[in-house]
């Protein structure tokens, strides 16, 4: 069982060796997807293992996938899928050096976001968290623009400086270790010796740990790379980005609050991320009201989701299983939101919002999914971040954070009325009087990979086998009982 | 007779890593700054090097190598690698002048022995007594990223900040996992290359590598 652990990193890296190799092939085109692909099934492989009650491990311990790091690596195979599908270049345009590279590259993302999941060390994540860095800066500059340009730096300088300094947070937290019989790195063992640590050391390293992987993960205040990055970038890395690579970081967190916790108690990262969950929702609705570029909406909504969850896991246990099924619904909406934007800007070549008008009578094929998506995003039922936001308020509300879900749920309703707003503003409406136009039904790409994550988002929150056993064995592994 | 210099070598290396740093902070010209790096990392490796002999651990001289080569090597000779002719032309025009930066430098480095000491209640050994010095490099690195307005010298600035979290993983706590050293390394190393490109993609796109023209994207 345990090889399984090594086909999401070692398979997308002979890909992007493939993608590298095939020079004008058409079959480049679907590294990606082949990518995502191997981690969606070792993912779903994991999954079975850990419900059978096995905790698979491989390399002398290096890698483990316990219930949330199966779930994790599923959840980044799923989103893989549908950004890279949806996201399907045109054959001809396969064939270029740019196209070799790109692939390569996507390839090599999932690989790191994959061994950043299933790293039994807190160090090899990072390392990997870091590895995300290095594969997607030139992914976001892809276009070659001077706009790209500036994105891409924003980001790999913030970015960077972000983790170096969760970097800082775990050194700290090694050198805790050092006062134990056994120093080490592996998340594991640290949560056993937690006892024999030094509080003061690993305050300070959770806290800048925290700090760093927040960066990463685009919580306010340092969230300033995102929108640009997100914006910038080809439309399925920015599905991947938002999508899966800030709730990488959010996984990172939640391996070291699980730490934390154990040494100096919930308290001192609740506030912490209590404070920058709605530091993250307060920056998305001020920008949200006068936004005017819909890639730049999509990339604010993704600080908006990431602030809520942040609250999430400052509730604790009680909020676990919902921020974990909301990181599954985010990934998979937020991935199909990207790509349909991606169409939409291909056909409509502005990134406009008022200047793509009454969508749903000129190009049906388009919206009628981005209006379903818009829908799943801003929180209807029965799609699945309905109920985890229900979820988060509510256990919110049991262990005494009235105040902040409180806070949480007015800047909410503001973010819903400016969602609305805007996309009513994108979609309906009548055409310019007196140009002649035809209803154009086509999906100007693959079909499938969007109805597919509708329908799972749609149902996924009902499945109670194995879904949600699947969730409460992950919360059981960060400590929490429930 | 090693025990009576060790204090000694120990204060000797991250003298000289203080020292670097806030002579990269004063000085403004980008070649001065490179050779400033390359010092540094020949100290950050020495540095390495005493606390590997003092322990008795031949894994931290091999890793002593490896941050020569690669910090005291490798970094410098990448970020040089343009003809010398036009980098001993680069002159950083900085939003602090040297006074104000120098005493920032001061205060910083006060600063981190006040938290250090108060807070980690580190000190009580050669190494701990050493660790400030570590956190000081992280601080004055970020002050570099701040008050710098050409790419390359917020490069440096990275590099500075980096430099400063591997000290204070060696003085804390002998350094981390040989495996995780190399990651690091690894990932340094990519990280200064992929910014070295678009350093000089902004050079052929924006006419200059001042990050003030950053401007484009905003809400």
């Amino acid at each position: 069982m345990s090889f399984v652990l090594w086909i999401p990193l070692v398979g997308p890296l002979v890909l992007a060796g493939l993608s590298l190799l095939l020079r004008g092939s058409a079959l480049r085109r679907f590294v990606g997807v082949a990518a995502s692909t191997a981690v969606l099934g070792s993912g779903l492989v994991l999954v079975g293992a850990v419900l059978s009650g096995s905790v698979p491990d491989s390399g002398g311990g290096m890698l483990r996938a316990d219930a949330l790091s199966a779930y994790m690596l599923s959840v980044v195979g799923a989103v893989g899928l549908i950004s890279t599908w949806g996201g399907l270049s045109s054959a001809a345009s396969s064939r270029t050096r740019d196209a070799a590279g790109y692939e390569a590259l996507i390839a090599l993302f999932l690989a790191a976001m994959s061994l950043a999941v299933l790293a039994d060390s807190i160090g090899l994540m990072w390392a990997a968290v870091e590895a995300t860095t290095i594969a997607t800066a030139f992914l976001v500059g892809h276009h070659r623009t001077r706009r790209s340009l500036e994105a891409a730096w924003k980001y790999v300088i913030l970015g960077s400086v972000g983790v170096a300094i969760a970097l800082l947070g775990i050194v700290l937290i090694y050198a805790a270790s050092v006062g134990t019989d056994t120093p080490t790195l592996s998340w594991m063992m640290l949560s056993q010796s937690a006892r024999g640590l030094d509080p003061a050391l690993i305050t300070a390293g959770g806290a800048l740990a925290v700090l760093g992987f927040a960066t990463k993960s685009g919580l306010a205040p340092m969230h300033s790379w995102l929108p640009d990055a997100h914006s910038q970038a080809p439309a399925p890395v920015s599905g991947l980005m938002s999508g899966v690579l800030l709730s990488v970081a959010l996984y990172a967190i939640l391996r070291i609050q699980s730490i934390t916790n154990l040494v100096i108690g919930p308290e001192f990262l609740r506030t912490m991320l209590s404070i920058g969950g709605l530091l993250s929702l307060l920056v998305a609705a001020s920008l949200l009201i006068r936004q005017r570029d819909y890639k730049r909406m999509l990339a604010y909504s993704s600080i908006e989701h990431m602030g809520l969850m942040a609250i999430g896991v400052a509730i604790g246990p009680a909020a676990l299983p919902s921020v974990l099924l909301y990181i599954l619904g985010h990934g998979l909406i937020k991935a199909t939101l990207f790509v349909i934007s991606g169409r939409i800007l291909k056909v409509e070549g502005t990134p406009v919002i008022t200047d793509v008008r009454a969508l749903l009578v000129r190009r049906p094929g388009l919206a009628v999914p981005w209006l379903i998506a818009m829908a799943a995003i801003v929180g209807f039922p029965p799609f699945s971040i309905f109920f985890s936001e229900v979820g988060i308020i509510m256990a919110g509300w049991s262990v005494g954070l009235g105040g902040v879900v409180g806070a949480a749920l007015v800047l909410l309703l503001v973010i819903f009325a400016a969602f609305t707003r805007l996309t009513v503003q994108m979609t309906i409406g009548a055409p310019p009087a007196g140009t002649a136009f035809t209803p154009d039904y086509s999906s100007h790409g693959p079909r499938l990979p969007i109805i597919l994550a509708l329908a799972t988002t749609a149902t996924v929150a009902f499945v109670a086998e194995p879904i949600g056993t699947l969730l409460l064995q992950a919360t059981a592994v960060l400590g929490g009982t429930n | 007779m090693f025990e009576t210099f060790y204090p000694q070598l120990i204060g000797l290396c991250t003298g000289a890593l203080l020292l670097t740093s806030a002579l990269m902070v004063w000085r403004h010209s980008l070649l001065a700054s490179i050779r400033l790096l390359a010092l540094q990392g020949i100290a950050l490796a020495a540095l390495v090097a005493v606390i590997g002999i003092a322990e008795g651990e031949p894994e931290l001289v091999l890793v002593s190598l490896l941050i020569l080569s690669v910090k005291g090597v490798g970094l410098p000779w990448v970020l040089a690698h343009q003809s010398k002719a036009s980098i001993k032309q680069i002159q950083e025009s900085p939003r602090l002048n040297p006074t104000a930066a120098l005493l920032a430098v001061t205060l910083l480095t006060i600063l981190s022995y006040v938290v250090v000491s108060r807070v980690f209640g580190l000190g009580d050994t050669t190494t701990g007594h050493a660790a400030p010095i570590g956190l000081a490099m992280v601080l004055i690195g970020f002050l570099l990223l701040i008050s710098r307005r050409r790419a390359r010298s917020q490069l440096i600035g990275f590099l500075l900040l980096d430099n400063g979290i591997a000290t204070i993983a060696f003085l804390t706590s002998g350094g981390v996992p040989i495996l995780l050293e190399f990651a690091v390394s690894l990932d340094v190393l990519l990280v200064v290359l992929i910014l070295h490109v678009f350093a000089g993609r902004m050079r052929t796109k924006f006419g200059g590598t001042a990050v003030d023209q950053l401007r484009e994207l905003h809400d």
